[in-house]
Parts: C-alpha cells; structure tokens; sequence
C-alpha cells in the first residue's frame, strides 16, 4: 500500500528498503520518481547506474532497467551503455564518496567528455554503509570514526569539480528541497550532455551521531536554514553570509555532445561524405 | 485527475520508521507520531492536502491519495 508513483517507478516487492530512520536517500529517489513522471519519459528507455554505497542500492528499489556495479565505477559502466545504445537515458546515482574518491577519475573524465549522462550525488559527506568514515566532501573538522578528533582535510565541491572538469550541466539542492531537486533532475535529465546534480542529504546515523547534528528532522531543518541560493547569497551582508552553503544553478550551457561526436566519425567513414 | 474532497493523506504504518519528518514539517500541524513510534494523522479537517508529508517522507509510508483507494 503506497502512492501512485511509488506504485508505478519502484519495484514494490523489495520495500520497505533498508535505509534508516530519517536517512533522506528515499526522499532524493522518490524524486528522481517524480522528475522522470513529469518528464514523460518511457520507463523502458532509461537505465539507472550505481556504484556502491548506500545511495547506490538505490537501483535496486527501482522499476527501471537498473546496474548496480563495482565501487567508483558506475561512471565507467554508464558510459559504455551510454555508447553501446545512445537512444538511452542513463543516469548515475551515486554518493560523495563513490563519485568523488574512488571513482573521482570516471567523474572528471565523464565531464571532460560531456557524454550524456546525468550523475546524481547523494553527498552525505560521510561513507555511512562502512561505518562512518571521513569521505572526501566531510567539512573540515567534522568527525568520523576515522577522525575522531576532527577532520583536517578541505572538502570537495563536488558541482564545482564537475564544473570545472567540462560538465555542461551542474547545480545543487537539497534534500529538503523537493520541488527544486525535481525540477534540477528535469533540467539534468534534459540537457544533452554531462550533467550533474548535487543533493545535499543527510546521514543520521553516522554524520548525525559523530557530530551532534540531533535527529534526522534537525539535520532536515538545518539543510533548510543554512542553503542558501548563490544569486542571494552575493546580495547578503557579509556578517550573514558565515556558514551559509550556497546551492542552485552552477552552470548550464550547450557543446556537442560525446556519444553524437563518435557517430559523426562512424558516418564519415562509413559513408565516404566526410568534409576532411 | 481527482478532485480535493475526493483525496485524503494516507498512512502506511507498515512502512512507517517514525523519523518525524512529516509530524515536524507539515504546516497545519495535523500530523503526530502515536504510542507505536508510526505517523498518524490527529486532525483530518485541518489538513490542506498540500504533500509535503509525501515529498519529504523517505520511506513511501504517508501520501496523498483517493480516499476510495484500497
């Protein structure tokens, strides 16, 4: 007994999934839900990828043709489903530690290309399934079990590093922020190229815990007070701007697309109409 | 399309792990978590309709749906 959507996008038989209390992957693939719904998309047609982690079973509770692949490495296998048959949308769901540490190169190289794909992050800022390790985007001096006494290292901006390594669409919501979210995996989903969409979640159970961020409904509250959009964060005074994260829109632009690049030189070779 | 007086909010308990996101951010406050730890809706003529329980519940538990729906 659930929702229409639910009813229809999810493998109803696998649920109730094994994310916990308050965890907000279920809030983000619900989304992506909706987003493909309102698109119109043909469910036959899409290809959901993931890497491993917690967001990455996330494939496994969705009525689409799903892969759940090696860690780091969805990018990889996307883009070879991506090339086999570019009639396909592919979409990667994958965590901040699948697509920025391990499996960084696959991200940087996607974007390089502007393959389209749309990469979907759940960033957590912690490795949750394995027990709370420090992942690349944890905020410095936040804890983890393997930094117990406060992280050193500087976070990543994930939509930035796409960004800057060629992605033609990125942006950032949060997991609060369904309508937003729904409508950035419209835009991502649209545009014909690498797009990436960064959704700020939350991990109770061990971002919560090892940094006394409260229950989930706090950690929910806190992504909706501190996010804010980056076209009003330049506007605020600056004694207001001190722990704000900026979220929306990073970059959307339009260049020739990878999978459409190779299938110009497949024509040209084998049709003999090459300009060169 | 159904029409407002023909939709309720509905709750599935079995699915329901009472992490209080629907309780804390409804607007009309019609929401509560009851002596199982699950969502129950305390104040049926008081709500809106206006799905936010469904958008922010991560477990599928608590939707809008038609109240002759099974």
């Amino acid at each position: 007994m659930t929702s229409e959507i639910v009813q229809k996008y999810f493998r109803i038989e696998n649920l109730p999934h094994i994310w916990c209390p308050g965890c907000s992957n279920g809030v983000v693939t619900r989304a992506l839900t909706v987003a493909i719904d309102e698109l119109g998309l043909d469910q036959d047609n899409i290809v959901v990828v993931s890497g491993i982690g917690c967001s990455s079973r996330a494939p496994g509770y969705l009525d689409f043709n799903t892969l759940h692949t090696t860690h780091g490495r969805g990018l990889a296998f996307a883009t070879g489903i991506k090339l086999a048959n570019p009639k396909l949308d592919v979409i990667l769901i994958a965590g901040d530690g699948d697509v920025s540490a391990i499996g960084g190169n696959h991200l940087i190289h996607a974007a390089r290309r502007n393959i389209d794909i749309t990469t979907i992050v759940f960033n957590n800022n912690i490795y949750g399934m394995t027990g709370g390790q420090y992942s690349p985007t944890t905020p410095t001096d936040a804890k983890g079990t393997t930094a117990p006494h406060g992280n050193i290292d500087k976070p990543f901006d994930i939509a930035q590093l796409a960004t800057a390594a060629g992605a033609t669409y990125a942006s950032r919501t949060t997991a609060y922020h369904v309508n937003q979210m729904v409508k950035y995996f419209k835009d991502a989903i649209t545009n014909k190229g690498f797009s990436m969409v960064e959704v700020a979640s939350i991990c109770p159970t061990y971002y919560g815990r090892k940094n006394k961020s409260g229950s989930g409904v706090q950690m929910m509250q806190t992504l909706k007070n501190d996010f804010i959009d980056r076209m009003a964060y330049d506007k605020l005074p600056e004694e207001k701007k001190a722990g704000k994260h900026l979220m929306g829109v990073f970059k959307n632009i339009t260049l020739p697309e990878y999978t459409a690049e190779y299938q110009r030189v497949i024509e040209a070779l084998q049709g003999g109409e090459s300009n060169e | 399309m159904k029409s407002k007086d023909q939709l309720e909010v509905k709750i599935n308990p079995d699915w329901c792990k009472g992490c209080g996101n629907c309780v804390s951010f409804c607007p009309t406050n019609v929401l509560a978590i009851d002596h199982h730890g699950k969502s129950t809706m305390v104040n049926r003529e008081g709500c809106i309709l206006c799905g936010m329980c469904e958008k922010l519940c991560p477990d599928f538990a608590i939707w809008i749906g038609g109240k002759e729906d099974e």
